[in-house]
């Protein structure tokens, strides 16, 4: 099983037969419907009236692409800034590399003084947590490019743009695209923590209220939708991946 | 006024501290094919950089360019490296096409002269490949088109075919005396081959080392064109003899 089609089928039977051991484990167990609902129930929370889930998956998918697709222009913006100055770099990168290690889901209690809550805030929550290794990583792909190839687009006196649009853009991009993927990721979860400390919106809100009447159909609905938003973000990532860089130049 | 395509009199480099370059002076005429030929470390990349104007010296004088020849500093500067450092997300004929991209040349006009270049360097065919799918000497090629394709006065080389296998290196140097003959640029060859600047250069310059001093400066007089016999002739052991004596390894 080593075509291409024979990998894509095995995988599609995996996730069938996830699906097909969690309904075998909750009918042959008898578990009840509050502690772990069956697929079928789950389904059916989407029915339920009052839960406005296009609503709550809007406000969070706001909050995810939004956040991220902002880590995306500050932190590749920030790397190319660093090109720029030798002295900006040595002065704001062990400063960022500390500022990584501060856990972001710490800083969402303040968030909340600072910005309230509501879609600005979990955006910002998003951001703080995806922005780091799309930095990081911009940085190094930028750093690898080799500076013989600086001097070519110099000794015919290119500018600054045809540098980064020639050059340093595309030579960075698969290690932007590494950044990428890692923030996709990063970018659900920071949006749903900042939605679990405070909103009146949004999946993860969503989750707390039905938390308080034991609706664990919908919490699991919730999880599966947001962890389909998260598939989407890095489907996405994935496919521009695939368009842009070619094979060889991809870095894992 | 120097009627010499590059005029080079007492040129001085520093790096705060570090004399790289200490009194440089040679000129080189139009359609010259110079070798610099010189030990590791002896300031013979950074030479070519003040040529390439990628850094300001810091005395003596550069001059580029003759009433007959004149020079254009942004235009007229083609470069090769050690590593062919092609784009790898570029195929061979946008890679060759870069310099013109950069210059804003007439885009049809530089493709019939990216595919002619690619013909003239050995690559017809490749233009759709991408970098990876060629060999270490293929991409060099590619790189000396890319070097060329801009119309340049002016062709850089700085050790091109150091990371290259002998043979395949000796099948360079021969491809190259035949791309400056049919493209009738002015080269300068940096090396720190003895038996490659002797055989390619029409002038040698021999470089010393640290800081870099110009031991010698001479005409090459072997018959063009050029093949492998040239090195069993008396006048090209010669020649590399007297290299040799300036590098202190006779």
């Amino acid at each position: 099983m080593n075509s291409k089609a024979g990998r894509i089928g095995l995988a599609v039977l995996a996730h069938i037969a996830l699906v097909l051991a969690w309904y075998l484990f909750v009918r042959l167990g008898d578990v009840p419907k509050f502690v772990m609902p069956g697929p079928i129930p789950t389904l059916e929370a989407l029915l339920a009236p009052n839960y406005s889930w296009w609503t709550n998956i809007a406000v969070t998918g706001t909050e995810i692409f939004g956040g991220y697709f902002l880590a995306l222009a500050i932190g590749v913006a920030l790397a190319l800034a660093f090109t720029w100055s030798k002295t900006l770099e040595a002065f704001f990168m062990p400063l960022l590399v500390s500022l990584n290690m501060v856990p972001k889901v710490a800083l969402g209690p303040l968030i909340i003084v600072w910005f309230k809550y509501g879609v600005l805030p979990n955006s910002i929550m998003a951001f703080s947590i995806a922005v780091f290794p799309i930095l990081l990583t911009t940085a190094r792909g930028l750093r690898e490019i080799e500076p013989e190839l600086l001097d070519l687009v110099r000794s015919l006196k290119g500018s600054r743009w045809q540098l980064f649009t020639k050059i340093q853009l595309p030579g960075a991009l698969p290690y932007i695209f590494s950044g990428m993927k890692v923030g996709a990721i990063l970018a659900v979860a920071g949006a749903i923590v900042g939605e679990f400390l405070g909103s009146d919106k949004g999946l993860g809100y969503l989750m707390l209220q039905v938390q308080v009447t034991l609706d664990t159909p919908a919490m699991f609905m919730a999880v599966l939708l947001i962890t389909l938003m998260g598939m989407m973000l890095y489907g996405i990532v994935l496919a521009l991946e695939r368009l842009l860089v070619p094979k060889d130049a991809r870095v894992a | 006024m120097p009627e010499s395509f590059i005029h080079l009199a007492g040129v001085r480099k520093t790096y705060g501290e570090h004399l790289a370059i200490s009194d440089v002076t040679f000129d080189v005429q139009a359609g010259e094919l110079v070798a610099l030929v010189g030990p590791s470390g002896c300031g013979k990349s950074t030479l070519l950089k003040i040529l390439a104007g990628l850094h300001p010296h810091d005395g003596g004088e550069v001059h580029l360019g003759s009433p007959t020849h004149p020079f254009d500093p942004a235009r007229d500067v083609g470069m090769v490296f050690q590593a062919p450092l092609l784009l790898k997300w570029r195929r061979i004929l946008d890679n060759v096409l870069l310099p013109a991209e950069i210059l804003g040349l007439k885009k049809k006009e530089s493709l019939e002269r990216a595919r002619h270049l690619l013909e003239l360097v050995g690559l017809a065919g490749y233009e759709a490949k991408y970098p990876y799918e060629l060999s270490g000497g293929m991409q060099q090629r590619a790189a000396i088109a890319r070097a060329l394709v801009h119309d340049p006065k002016l062709v850089l080389m700085d050790e091109p075919f150091g990371a290259l296998d002998a043979l395949t290196r000796e099948k360079m140097n021969l491809e190259l005396l035949r791309i400056w003959k049919e493209a009738g640029k002015t080269i300068v060859f940096v090396t720190h081959g003895i038996s490659e600047a002797v055989f390619l250069g029409t002038r040698v310059v021999v470089l010393t080392a640290g800081p870099a001093r110009m031991a010698d400066n001479f005409q090459v007089e072997l018959p063009h064109p050029r093949t492998l016999d040239v090195k069993t002739q008396e006048k090209f052991g010669e020649y590399t003899r007297r290299v040799y004596r300036h590098l202190g390894m006779e």
